[in-house]
């Protein structure tokens, strides 16, 4: 047995990108099985620089596979593997770890409207207890970042990928210091609590919980500790993402994982979650080099900072970026249904027929989606088209384009 | 049964040797989502390409363990190719093959090997 995939396999995959793959990864004609071994392997060498986070032993204990990803170990998937760890969390509730991910307080007079000039978002406009999804963009109107931003009062609380917080961090104190304040959160885990039972299992913490609604945050003890809970996610489903102190983490989580409907998952699930709820994964869906209109993600750019808006502009990319909100993008983000039934993953190049000789774009996530039962996709893709074809071992295998979410959201937004 | 370092067993039914892959293989695979098999009928070599098996997490290829040509093919793992992972050894069975020379099976693993490359 051989791994086939070559491409792109050791490429850091955030949020719970195809990790397991990355640990797959190694040449084409290695054994597959030693390829696992070497890198999952038993604590040796390739493991040994990697972070780990508070709840790194709760994983052990609990029979995790851990993996590679953005510097830290991880589960990639626990006893029960991805495919029922997905259902699972779809059914009832998943725990997450994502204490990887960086979280980050910005303080000082002026902080949100400093913050919009790195930003194509609202955050002047942000209420107390509020947080809304946002972009850090370049000068060329790419995108180095997709983050959550918190107004926590009288500072704001970010919340950044795992593989670009050093990056993200830099950016911050170069363009935010000395007159505010930027401070790393490195005491803190994070967990997420994601499925239509989040909210029953964590009311039994604290009751508070159950009158939150989607992008709400606030900072409320659970079970007698300081937590800063947000009721949002990552996988399409309600739920809500709880930073703690590191010394409680796993004491809370192993409160949760006693509650029948609570099984912990593993950055394989999160990553299939994800992908059929429609979410973008920063350095694949995106990237430095695609602007916020082609990601699909104009909708997290509010009138105020659009062409004719009070605050229009003033972000890095601003030229380009307003320019594809009213004339539209070369290339798109779409949703992608393979035809057939084997999976078309990242890096397969698309064509706008079956003898077309020049791509029209590239499967940028791509799988297996366990609750629609059928292979799932996004790609970047130019020009108008119903169905392109993939270049899959040789042969072109087409792929109708689709709206998406796959499935659709279970958010409480009332 | 005999083994293949790639995992594979290849138990002889009458004239013809039966191939499915382990059970450490598909726990190890994750849950698969998709098997290609070869045509009934295709002559193959030993260490062609002849299988391509995508589970949850990647895709991976089995080769012909021997020369020979493919008699039969199990078609029903098109539809549920979870029985690869569910029972590997019985029903998870890929295909079946006349070998050009059967003796070439003995040079593979027995099972105490097989066991002793796992662990």
């Amino acid at each position: 047995m051989r791994g086939r995939r070559r491409d792109s396999d050791l490429r850091q995959k955030d949020r719970g990108g195809i990790t397991c793959v990355a640990i797959h990864a190694h040449r084409r004609g290695a054994n597959l099985i030693q390829a696992f071994r070497l890198a999952i392997g038993t604590r040796g060498q390739f493991v040994s620089d990697l972070l780990q986070t508070p709840l790194h032993p709760l994983h052990l204990s609990l029979g995790a596979r851990m993996v590679a990803f953005a510097g830290y170990e991880m589960p990639v998937q626990y006893t029960d593997g991805v495919m029922k760890e997905h259902l699972h969390t779809r059914r009832a509730a998943g725990l997450f770890d994502v204490s990887h991910m960086g979280q980050v307080w910005i303080r000082g007079g002026g902080a949100a409207a400093a913050l919009e000039a790195l930003m194509p978002m609202d955050v002047q406009g942000l209420p107390v207890g509020r947080q809304r999804y946002g972009l850090f963009t370049n000068d060329q109107g790419g995108i180095e970042d997709d983050l959550m931003v918190a107004n926590c009062g009288d500072h704001l609380y970010l919340v950044v990928n795992a593989a670009c917080k050093v990056k993200d961090i830099a950016h911050l104190r170069a363009a935010l210091e000395p007159d505010l304040t930027v401070t790393e959160v490195t005491d803190r885990a994070l967990l997420a609590l994601q499925g239509p039972q989040a909210e029953a299992v964590l009311k039994d913490l604290n009751p508070a919980v159950e009158t939150m609604r989607f992008m709400d945050v606030t900072d409320i003890p659970l079970a007698g500790v300081a937590c800063r809970i947000s009721r949002s996610g990552y996988t399409g489903e309600d739920g809500f993402e709880i930073s703690v102190p590191s010394a409680a983490a796993e004491a809370l989580a192993r409160r949760l994982l006693d509650h029948p409907g609570v099984a912990p998952i593993g950055l394989g699930a999160r990553d299939s979650l994800r992908l059929e709820a429609g979410l973008c994964l920063y350095g694949h869906d995106m990237d430095d080099a695609t602007s916020p209109v082609e990601a699909g993600l104009a909708w997290a750019i509010p009138k105020v900072r659009r062409t004719g808006g009070a605050r229009a502009g003033g972000f890095p990319g601003a030229e380009r970026i307003l320019t594809e909100l009213t004339g539209g993008s070369e290339r798109l983000r779409v949703g992608l249904k393979p035809q057939g039934r084997a999976p078309m993953r990242e890096g397969i190049q698309l064509f706008a027929s079956d003898i077309a000789e020049a791509p029209v774009g590239r499967v940028t996530s791509g799988g297996f989606g366990p609750s629609v039962g059928h292979p799932i996709a996004m790609g970047l893709i130019q020009g108008h088209h119903t169905t392109v074809y993939g270049e899959l071992r040789g042969t072109r295998q087409p792929l109708d384009i689709v709206p998406l979410p796959f499935t659709p959201a279970n958010f409480k937004r009332q | 049964m005999k083994y293949t370092e790639e995992h594979e067993w290849l138990r002889p039914e009458g004239d013809l040797i039966v191939v499915g892959i382990t059970a450490h293989a598909t726990e190890q695979l994750g849950d698969i989502v998709f098997i290609e098999l070869p045509e009934p009928g295709s002559v193959v070599s030993k260490g062609d390409e002849i299988v391509v098996i995508e589970s949850v997490k990647a895709a991976s290829d089995i080769t012909a363990p021997l020369d020979g040509e493919i008699v039969e093919v199990n078609k029903a793992l098109a539809d549920t190719p979870a029985t690869a992972n569910e029972d590997p050894t019985g029903d998870g069975w890929f295909f079946k093959l006349r070998a050009t020379d059967a003796a070439q099976v003995d040079a593979y693993l027995d099972e105490d090997a097989y066991t002793a490359l796992i662990s």
